[in-house]
């Protein structure tokens, strides 16, 4: 623990940004139908009313609380981010340190087929892929955590086969462990770092990527409450100089922002540079 | 130069084989649902006369290899087969939409290439000072924002406070070539600021790794003029690694351009591909994808093939 409380006492003013930025959404994010005053679907006056005492931020195009799915939005797209980026980094990362141990004919043809999937734009392949299965959120999660986990998968290969050739990794071999200690014990606790740090940047991407397809209406689906599709949702206010519609993009651009922060920390602790 | 030529071809050989298997991706990826693709777009409103109709027109009355076979055959004359939703032809759909993607793409890399290169540079060779951290912070944060944020903000501020420029995009086959600049400078101005961030922090990352190269700390020792150096001894090595990033950001920008041509209405094919999706109108669909992602990969094999053929170092690799 003392050891943690000086990593944080020496860390940078933007890091320490990132870390207060992503707490405070993490909790606004949980505690969300506390923190809200009305429901996220609820319709509580008239459409595009201005910013008042009753309504801080205004209402949106069908009258509903703008704070409310603000707060509600972080919920669900950082929830459906964080479900994504989980689910490829299990699969992805798995695969690859199998692969990159085992190697072989299996680690052959993994590889060749996560380089054909990567020779096609991520956005394009999940667009192909929704229209095919639809835009519920299950499939959203699961077309999108099968695109992100070909890069977990070349990190965790490209880890797996560099730290299996190193001596220690080859004694346990020779002592006879199985498969899963040698992953598990000899190779998962030296590939952990940049694994972690993989998993905060491409956090960042999935989560920019959900917001990027809700705002284009083929994300996360009305009337759930999401930053990308509010933007959406209240465009034409812009029209008229008012910020509102700006502020869910702002969200997610802060979000963004401090998760890169605290990945860009954890990458030069990690390595030891100081600079 | 007979391995020089060998390798090339052998490259152009692979980037055909994966031109073919991506074709196939997006022909087979309909048969990856479970359940019967028809059914599943015509959703509640479903009788059985339309589910037969719609499965004839997605030819999955008939067996899959012959179709694909039809597909290909159909796409490679120019022939993309029908739109579900309207029933009209994909190319003609596609045809001046495709012109206009291009004109965005192309319009927003000679801006932004040359922009962000000079800049690249400019943080590369006064490393650490002011003017390299201040580039660096903001291609950060430009990497970090979305897309259509920054459309908005430029929207608000440039369209709408000052009334500089139009906010739609809105160009037709009639519109003069003087009134297609003006109406997509905020997209393009949108795609510069995306991609700028990107390339400035490539090109900075390769003249960085290439000055820390011994030859050049030579040529520095013997005291010529910092601009000799960089000209006569950096620039040529350099060269192949900015080919690289410029190449990788027209591929970018080409699929960036879907986002931005949402927010400006601009009739492009990206607007296309995302209307089609919406209305699961899969034919539309397929085509657009094969033809984004075909540009892509071409552009990819064109930068691999000039780093090829840039780099002499490559030849002697043993």
């Amino acid at each position: 623990m003392t050891n943690l409380a000086t990593a944080f006492r020496a860390a940078p003013p933007t890091a320490w940004f990132g870390l207060v930025v992503t707490t405070l959404i993490f909790f606004v994010a949980l505690l969300a139908p506390v923190i809200a005053p009305y429901g996220q679907t609820q319709i509580v006056g008239p459409e595009f009313a201005p910013w008042s005492n009753s309504h801080l931020l205004g209402t949106d195009n069908l009258g509903r609380d703008m704070a409310t799915r603000m707060i509600y939005g972080a919920r669900n797209t950082v929830g459906v981010a964080l479900a994504t980026t989980l689910l490829a980094f299990l699969l992805g990362g798995s695969a690859g340190l199998l692969a990159g141990t085992v190697r072989g004919w299996a680690d052959q043809l993994l590889g060749r087929f996560v380089d054909i999937i990567m020779a096609i734009p991520s956005l394009i392949f999940a667009l192909l892929l929704l229209a095919i299965f639809g835009t519920s959120i299950a499939s959203l999660i699961l077309i999108i955590a099968g695109l992100e986990s070909t890069r977990f998968f070349r990190l965790a290969r490209a880890l797996a086969l560099g730290i299996s050739a190193l001596d220690y990794v080859e004694a346990a071999r020779l002592r006879g462990e199985g498969l899963g200690w040698l992953i598990y014990r000899e190779i998962l606790p030296n590939a952990a770092a940049p694994l972690i740090a993989e998993f905060g940047l491409r956090l960042c991407f999935a989560f920019l990527f959900i917001a990027t397809l809700s705002f284009l209406g083929l994300g996360i689906q009305p009337p759930t409450a999401d930053w990308g599709s509010m933007v959406r949702d209240n465009a034409v206010l812009i029209t008229y100089g008012d910020i509102t519609p700006l502020l869910p993009a702002a969200a997610i651009a802060l979000l963004t922002v401090a998760v890169n922060f605290i990945v860009d920390w954890l990458l030069q602790r990690s390595s030891g540079l100081k600079d | 130069m007979r391995s020089l030529a060998a390798m090339i071809l052998k490259r152009i050989g692979l980037g055909f084989v994966t031109l073919a298997i991506v074709s196939f991706i997006v022909f087979f990826a309909v048969y990856l649902l479970p359940g019967d693709l028809a059914e599943e777009i015509l959703g509640q409103a479903r009788t059985p006369e339309t589910v037969a109709n719609i499965r004839h027109e997605l030819g999955l009355d008939r067996p899959a290899g012959t179709r694909y076979i039809e597909w290909i055959g159909g796409v490679l004359t120019g022939d993309f087969g029908r739109s579900l939703a309207s029933g009209r032809s994909i190319a003609e759909l596609t045809g001046s939409r495709l012109v206009n993607t291009f004109f965005l793409a192309g319009f927003a890399a000679t801006i932004s290439l040359p922009l962000s290169i000079a800049l690249g540079l400019a943080a590369a060779l006064y490393r650490g000072r002011l003017i390299d951290r201040s580039i660096n912070v903001a291609a950060l944060t430009a990497i970090s924002l979305p897309e259509f944020f920054v459309a908005y903000i430029l929207i608000l501020a440039l369209s709408v406070k000052a009334g500089l420029v139009p906010s739609l995009a809105s160009v037709n086959p009639d519109t003069p070539l003087a009134e297609r600049f003006y109406r997509t400078i905020l997209p393009v101005v949108t795609l510069t600021l995306a991609v700028a961030a990107h390339v400035i922090r490539l090109t900075r990352a390769a003249i960085v790794n290439l000055m820390a190269n011994q030859y050049i700390e030579m040529a520095r020792l013997k005291g010529l003029k910092p601009s000799r150096v960089i000209v006569r001894h950096a620039l040529p090595n350099a060269l192949a690694p900015i080919i690289n990033v410029v190449v990788l950001n027209l591929a970018y920008l080409i699929v960036g351009v879907v986002v931005v041509e949402v927010v400006f209405g601009y009739p492009g094919l990206g607007q296309l591909l995302v209307d089609a999706v919406a209305k699961r109108d899969i034919p539309v669909v397929q085509a657009t994808c094969l033809i984004f992602a075909s540009t892509y990969i071409v552009l990819n094999l064109i930068a691999d093939v000039l780093t090829i053929a840039l780099d002499p170092r490559l030849l002697h690799q043993r």
